[in-house]
């Protein structure tokens, strides 16, 4: 494993992405940041997608409900970091196999319809739940980041650990690729009733597939909140980044592990320019709309795809 | 000859960059709801702000000391989105160098955007968010320029108990922090004055349908109304409430009959009060800056919109930062702050005062809200202080005329 | 007792609009097998065309219908061209993703034009008053034109001939088209039509309620909610869906708060496409194979 380039290709990216603001310059850190959250959220939706072909629209909610258990157990619980995150993945990746056991046996249309319907069921639940704030949400004190040293190095040692968390991802998706997991998954993509009559444990495979996909953007979800000191239903689980999570994946090329990354970062450049230029302010979502139409349109392999067409030799080096 | 004109070129280009440093500005930045839902008080309140700026660098600058600065906003659209707000703030602070910043507008975003000011160190003057809760969570930088929500419904409680003290309410209000806590606190002071609580419910607030909950407020019995929440759900609330003629003999709402877009409602319009941190009509005396009236005028001369308290608000979280500078001599963060929790002064917009203890750093505990009524005068629909009596401008209607 | 009445008239009144709204998803869903995201953007045009042509040019309401009517299905054809055509025959997600990134870009649009302010649509008509509670005239009247326009598009469907056409395109698209049905033309007329009644009942509930460019989404996922529950494909099905969510929320609203009507309407939603792909009224009955 080591001996193949690809890897040291992901761990190079990561090495770019924790030594770029070199520490002080917190602007490029915040555009990085959020290119890390977006590629962290399309290389697990990915698994699903791009590996074993289910669209899951409300791939969202396990980054909205990790970062409600994370500020949960910090702001109510009192909880330290460290374990609150850990068990915000754990406690996601449960709820995902809970929800998977229902929605998994469903295909196609109906799976990606199920997919929202679990995000604006658990939306609409947590906005009436009080524990966790109803509709208001919750807020963070800011003497909780004085464990980490203050609000100043809290948000630099944040941004590392995000950074980790999508290096693991972009690893993740790496090893599952190469892995009989892995195979197994793409069998189910290109044609589940052939690859279950072959043997391949269909049913468990998405299981698994399914709740691996939610622990990690729990994690960032939990680490996304904590960051902001605040959580709310509204932001938690809309729909918009699933959304753009699955533009970007089709945008870069899914079932490809450099696909996401690449599309992530190129949409949250172009994002952050159009937040702020007066003029398109608005039409973020009008690039969104059109870029994905013209990928399912013409380009479905996206980037990627295009890519490999033109340089066949490039699959050997960035997957 | 050629060469002349090079040189002297070539000395301008030169010393621009002194001729530019002998004007100095200080930058505010703050986002605006310009989309969304929140966009009529949000943007009412940046017209405030806007006019006080305009008046301010007309008049050569704010006063620091020895130099005088000019004021430049940077405003971002925050769509009424929370997430938008911390992304944006964090801009202005890390990317377009803000030196000072005021709120956004609601308690929800006012929360988020205090989040980011704090963990930056900036002064954030709030002109837009009640919310109490947010000034508790230990903050050094915050300074809240109004009411805060606690003390919002108050007045329209101890007015409806002078004109019947066995009233049966209904509190209808939209979910979101702001409201939340001024029923929170209404509803103790109800029961105080010895009221029975018909219903009490709360709505999301993107709700378009209220039939559903008007049909309980039927049935509940009740003969009041006291909730609402920003100006669409207010405004719908209101509209059809009058349609399906709930039968309310007393109706308060929050923040949304407070815009003189209200007026459209017509009919459904009239009658409905709103608990109020300023109306033109007010009388106070101010320490400096202008008279309300004055404020008024000139207000409507250059937006063409009759000043809600909204605008107010704009205005005054402007005239508190530039009085504080004033008085600090300086624009240093900590310098101007120690001005802000010194200042107890009375302007067109009332009594401020901050508090100074760290339980509650930065709670405006001096001002004081008013409620405002729309009545017809002259054939005209027009907003009356109906309380209290020492700032009243015309009777309260009371019980409303039927179709409520 | 009246109030529980009150309450479960007048959500039969508005559920019978949402069964309007879900027969354009679940027509196209049925003769083409798409799901079309485009559904709340269409919805939203409804409400802004009957906006518009009253603001502009001062007739009733109702009488904008029409042409919202025609627009609508203009509209439909122009989708169809654009982002289905392509997709027909190919794996479902594909024509998910295309419609999607439509919506987007009308909605977007959309946001960019009229922001996200509320617009409303006066039009006062007599209530109906029963006791203490009224029945807006507007709700009667949104019910009355529904049951108008499905009579219509049934009449359509089964006494015409092109209905016949589209039938036949909707149970196998392949063999109609050997027996020389011109499929293409019957799909974009289907898109049309689907189209058209996305569009008129979101002209019918801007008669209803206040609406921004966003309220599409809510409407859209509330005629998911009804298309699965009568079935997808399902015309009539949708209709009688709409009515039963609407006397669901005008049973859940007197005895909890109004917020917790979500909650039930989304776990319902999931639970019958787990346990009833066909829809609730696919139950005890046997279904065409697909």
């Amino acid at each position: 494993m080591l001996r193949r380039p690809f890897f040291w290709i992901i761990a190079a990216a990561i090495a770019l992405f924790a030594l770029a603001p070199h520490g002080e310059d917190v602007e490029l850190r915040e555009s990085l940041l959020l290119a890390a959250v977006y590629i962290t959220l399309a290389s697990n939706l990915n698994l699903m997608l791009g590996y074993a072909g289910y669209v899951n629209f409300g791939s969202i909610v396990f980054f909205g409900l990790g970062g409600y258990f994370c500020v949960y157990f910090m702001g109510s619980l009192g909880w330290a970091l460290a374990p609150s995150l850990l068990v915000a993945g754990i406690a996601v990746s449960v709820a995902a196999l809970v929800f998977g056991l229902g929605i998994l046996r469903l295909r196609g249309v109906h799976f990606a319809l199920a997919t929202i319907g679990v995000n604006e069921a658990v939306m609409a639940f947590v906005t009436n739940f009080e524990p966790w704030g109803g509709s208001t949400g919750i807020y963070l004190s800011p003497e909780l980041f004085q464990p980490l040293g203050g609000p100043a190095q809290a948000l630099w040692i944040i941004y590392y650990l995000l950074v980790a968390i999508m290096g693991v991802s972009l690893y993740l998706s790496y090893f599952v690729k190469r892995s009989k997991f892995g195979l197994g998954l793409l069998s189910i993509g290109q044609n589940e009733d052939a690859a279950a009559v072959l043997g391949v444990p269909t049913p468990r495979y998405k299981a698994l597939a399914y709740s691996a996909s939610a622990f990690l953007p729990a994690i960032a979800g939990g680490l996304y909140f904590f960051k902001g000191a605040f959580v709310q239903p509204a932001d938690a689980f809309d729909l918009t980044l699933s959304t753009e999570a699955i533009v970007i994946t089709m945008l870069g090329g899914s079932g490809t592990i450099v696909g996401p990354a690449l599309g992530a970062y190129l949409y949250e450049e172009l994002r952050g320019w159009l937040l702020t230029s007066e003029t398109f302010a608005n039409f973020q979502l009008v690039v969104a709309g059109v870029l994905l139409l013209l990928i399912v349109q013409f380009a479905p392999d996206g980037l990627m795809g295009f890519f490999y067409r033109r340089w066949p030799r490039l699959r050997r080096w960035l997957e | 000859m050629r060469r002349f004109w090079l040189a002297a070129a070539l000395a301008g280009w030169l010393a621009a960059p002194g001729l530019a440093s002998a004007e100095d500005t200080i930058t505010i930045g703050m986002t605006v709801s310009q989309t969304g839902p929140l966009n009529v008080d949000s943007v009412a309140q940046l017209h405030g702000s806007e006019f006080w700026r305009d008046q301010v660098n007309a008049a050569g600058g704010i006063k620091a000391g020895s130099k005088r600065y000019k004021v430049r906003f940077v405003t971002y659209d925050d769509q009424s989105v929370g997430g938008r707000v911390q992304q944006l703030y964090t801009r202005l602070i890390v990317q377009d160098k803000a030196n000072f910043l005021f709120g956004p507008y609601s308690s929800g975003l006012t929360a988020t955007a205090a989040v980011i000011s704090e963990q930056y160190g900036k002064i954030m003057l709030v002109g837009g968010g009640a919310e109490p809760k947010t000034y508790q969570l230990g903050n050094k930088y915050l300074f809240q320029c109004i009411t805060q929500a606690d003390y919002y419904l108050a007045g329209a409680v101890q007015a409806l108990k002078e004109k019947n003290p066995h009233a049966k309410v209904a509190f209808v209000y939209s979910d979101d922090p702001f409201s939340k806590a001024v029923v929170a606190s209404a509803h103790k002071l109800a029961e105080q004055a010895g009221f029975t609580i018909a219903l009490e419910e709360s709505y999301a607030p993107s709700t378009t349908d209220f039939s559903p909950i008007i049909n309980k407020i039927i049935s509940s019995g009740a003969d009041a109304f006291l909730g609402g929440g920003h100006y669409p759900d207010g405004a719908t609330l209101a509209r059809q409430l009058y349609e399906q003629k709930a039968g309310m003999k007393y109706v308060a709402i929050l923040v949304a009959p407070d815009s003189p877009k209200f007026a459209t409602l017509g009919d459904a319009a009239l009658g409905v009060m709103v608990p109020s941190q300023w109306e033109p009509q007010v009388k106070y005396k101010p320490d400096f800056g202008p008279t309300p009236e004055q404020f008024a005028k000139a207000a409507y001369a250059k937006t063409k919109v009759e000043a809600d308290y909204h605008t107010a608000s704009g205005y005054i979280t402007g005239l508190l930062l530039q009085h504080a500078i004033e008085q600090a001599g300086s624009i240093d963060p900590k310098k101007v702050a120690a001005a802000l929790e010194k200042m107890d002064v009375t302007t067109f917009f009332g009594h401020d005062k901050f508090a100074t203890d760290a339980k509650n750093h930065g709670l405006q505990i001096g001002h004081q809200m008013v409620l405002a009524q729309w009545q017809m005068k002259n054939g005209k629909l027009e907003k009356e202080i109906v309380w209290p009596e020492a700032a009243r401008t015309a009777p309260m209607l009371y019980p409303l005329p039927e179709a409520h | 007792m009246l109030g529980l009445a009150a309450s479960l008239l007048d959500g039969v009144l508005v559920g019978a609009v949402y069964g309007l709204a879900a027969m354009g998803i679940t027509f196209i869903w049925g003769v083409m097998d798409v799901v079309n995201l485009t559904h709340g953007a269409m919805i939203v045009a409804g409400m802004f065309g009957v906006y518009l042509l009253v603001a502009a040019t001062g007739v009733p309401a109702y009488t904008a219908l029409l042409p919202i009517l025609l627009g609508g299905f203009l509209a439909g054809v122009a989708l169809y061209w654009i982002a289905i055509h392509r997709m027909i025959g190919r794996p479902p997600l594909m024509s998910l993703l295309s419609t999607f990134s439509v919506n987007l870009v009308l909605i977007g649009l959309g946001t960019a034009a009229w922001g996200t302010v509320l617009f409303n649509v006066s039009v006062s008509l007599p209530g109906f008053s029963l006791g203490r509670y009224t029945f807006p005239g507007t709700h009667i009247m949104a019910a009355v034109l529904t049951a108008a326009i499905a009579g219509a598009l049934y009449l359509f469907l089964y006494r015409t001939r092109t209905g016949k056409a589209v039938r036949a395109v909707a149970a196998n698209r392949e063999a109609a088209e050997l027996v020389g049905i011109p499929t293409t033309r019957i799909l974009a007329l289907s898109c049309g039509l689907g189209v058209a009644l996305a569009a008129i009942s979101g002209a019918l509930i801007a008669t209803l309620f206040p609406f921004t460019v966003l309220s599409g989404d809510a409407y859209q996922l509330k005629s998911f909610v009804v298309t699965v529950l009568g079935g997808m494909g399902n015309p009539t099905g949708a209709l009688v869906a709409g009515i039963a969510l609407g006397l669901l929320e005008g049973l859940i609203t007197p005895f909890m708060p109004v917020s917790w009507t979500l909650v039930i309407e989304f776990v319902l939603f999931v639970i019958v496409l787990i346990a009833f792909p066909g829809g609730l009224l696919s139950v005890g009955q046997r279904r065409a194979v697909r």
